[in-house]
């Protein structure tokens, strides 16, 4: 029947408009939701979303040991040259030589923080950190090596 | 008690004591178009600033916080600024009609506000045909729209103008049978005869409900007409820069800003006249002593009021729903909007013949 659909399209306008209108107005009286950071403001308390990506750094523990076992599925993963694998090696417990990284070369410059590489990460090495204040006057700074200096792959991690 | 009909008659016996008739009138004028003009001013910061804070707070956003107190200052600096900017005009434009789109638009919003009834015997001029008056004068500013579209000579100006006096024109008849319905209530196009017909009622309570749905789509053609989201395709950023006032800076645009809010508030002061009893105090029933605080409130406090909460509701709706595309735009008028409200008027006249209402 015509008119039935007619009224039926004009009702469930109406219904889905203030639906809406509700969830607006809504937000406009619960002034506590506002999720904005008043940033320079509140930079000691600064309360970041869980999922906000910042830069990519590689968690040691306190032996001085990664995760990392040179896999480079990062540095393929990458969509623009990010990341760059330097490989070492290295004699392990036997007296035979195992490949292991040297360096994992980070260019903070030109990461875009789309996270492909954690998660194409097999072992977790690697991961997103909140930090986000990264102006520097020299741009080599930019330039990271994600491991510390004299560190060396976890027990167990292959 | 102090109220603004006081004011004017005290200026207006003052004026009459000390200069001959002819100058009293003269002085009269240049008062109003002072006073106009300097709402208008008034009424651009507070509505700049007012549409900024309930954007941000419907985004949970914060929105300007830190020119002034909360931010409260905010339109008046950025006001500031667009006064010290060039006012360019392009070089393949057409330079008379290119300066002189955005003064129509002013003058079209000033002319709108003479059958305005701010406070209780307080108004510029009570003509006798003052609702038919603002319908009429209100299209005029499709033509300044047009104006600014062509003489920029520029693609996205000229379609953002098209699409306007499209929607323009469509809407003014919804909106125009909308007014009807409480004309044929009130049997008076005189905007203080509307407002006295409501004196022991609003409209949209005595009215039952096809005055709601007059109400509604007076809302909704309104919205359309002053070219607001959802019916911002004269604009609509995403798709044409700004529309008509992509190639206008400085001066010259924010004199169209200010049309759009003074616009906007036009058309709740008279949607607020005609729907909500003007500046009439709410009143219920035989309630006396609720009456009497309603009473004890000032008239143009009731109308401002009214005016403002139905700005509000425009820019709820403004920052609630999507922008429609231009068939389906059209669509909501012919199919939808127009026979809902032809069959309305029909009702409504029934009514007010047979008397059904209180």
């Amino acid at each position: 029947m015509f008119i039935k659909k007619y009224i039926q399209e004009i009702w469930g306008a109406v219904k889905s408009l203030l639906k809406g209108m509700r969830r607006t107005g809504y937000y406009f009286t619960h002034h506590k939701e506002i999720i904005t950071q008043q940033y320079p403001d509140n930079r000691e308390t600064l309360n970041l979303p869980e999922r906000f990506k910042g830069e990519v750094v590689m968690p040691h523990d306190e032996n001085n040991e990664h995760r990392c076992t040179g896999c480079q599925a990062c540095e393929l993963a990458c969509p623009n040259g990010t990341i760059k694998v330097i490989f070492k090696n290295e004699l392990n417990a036997e007296g035979k030589k195992k490949k292991a990284i040297d360096k994992l070369v980070y260019h903070l410059e030109l990461c875009t923080m789309c996270n492909l590489c954690i998660e194409a990460c097999p072992s977790d090495a690697i991961k997103m950190a909140q930090t986000f204040e990264h102006s520097v006057f020299d741009r080599n700074e930019l330039t990271k090596i994600l491991n510390n200096p004299g560190s060396k792959i976890m027990d167990g991690v292959e | 008690m102090w109220s603004f009909s006081n004011i004017a008659n005290s200026i207006h016996e003052w004026l009459s004591n000390n200069f001959n008739p002819t100058w009293t009138i003269i002085i009269e004028m240049v008062i109003a178009g002072v006073a106009v003009i300097s709402l208008f001013a008034l009424l651009g910061l507070v509505l700049v600033i007012m549409e900024r804070k309930v954007s941000a707070w419907m985004q949970i956003r914060l929105g300007p916080n830190r020119v002034g107190p909360k931010g409260m200052f905010q339109s008046l600096a950025d006001t500031l600024k667009l006064l010290v900017k060039e006012g360019l005009t392009p070089g393949g434009a057409d330079k008379f009609l290119f300066n002189l789109a955005p003064f129509i638009a002013m003058i079209v919003a000033m002319l709108l506000m003479a059958p305005i009834a701010f406070a209780k015997d307080f108004q510029l001029w009570d003509l006798n045909i003052g609702v038919l008056f603002v319908s009429a004068v209100s299209s005029i500013m499709v033509i300044s729209i047009l104006m600014a579209g062509w003489a920029s000579n520029n693609k996205y100006s000229l379609m953002g103008a098209m699409r306007s006096g499209a929607q323009i024109v469509s809407y003014e008849l919804s909106a125009g049978l909308s007014i009807l319905a409480v004309v044929v209530m009130t049997g008076s196009l005189q905007v203080s005869e509307i407002i006295e017909s409501q004196r022991n009622g609003w409209w949209i309570f005595k009215g039952h409900l096809p005055m709601l749905i007059a109400f509604v789509t007076f809302i909704i053609a309104v919205t359309a007409e002053t070219n607001r989201a959802p019916f911002d395709l004269a604009e609509a950023e995403s798709e044409l820069t700004a529309g008509f006032h992509t190639e206008y800076s400085g001066m010259k645009f924010a004199l169209f800003f200010l049309a759009e809010y003074v616009n906007v508030f036009i058309v709740c002061a008279i949607g607020a006249t005609l729907f909500l009893g003007g500046w009439m105090p709410f009143h219920i029933g035989k309630w006396e002593g609720f009456n009497h605080v309603m009473d004890y409130i000032p008239s143009s406090i009731w109308f401002f009021g009214k005016t403002f909460f139905l700005i509000f509701l425009i820019m709820w709706f403004r920052w609630t729903f999507p922008r429609l595309r231009i068939d389906q735009l059209l669509n909501l008028e012919w199919k939808y909007l127009l026979p809902i409200s032809m069959i309305n008027l029909l009702i409504v006249t029934a009514m007010a013949i047979l008397g059904w209402h209180f």
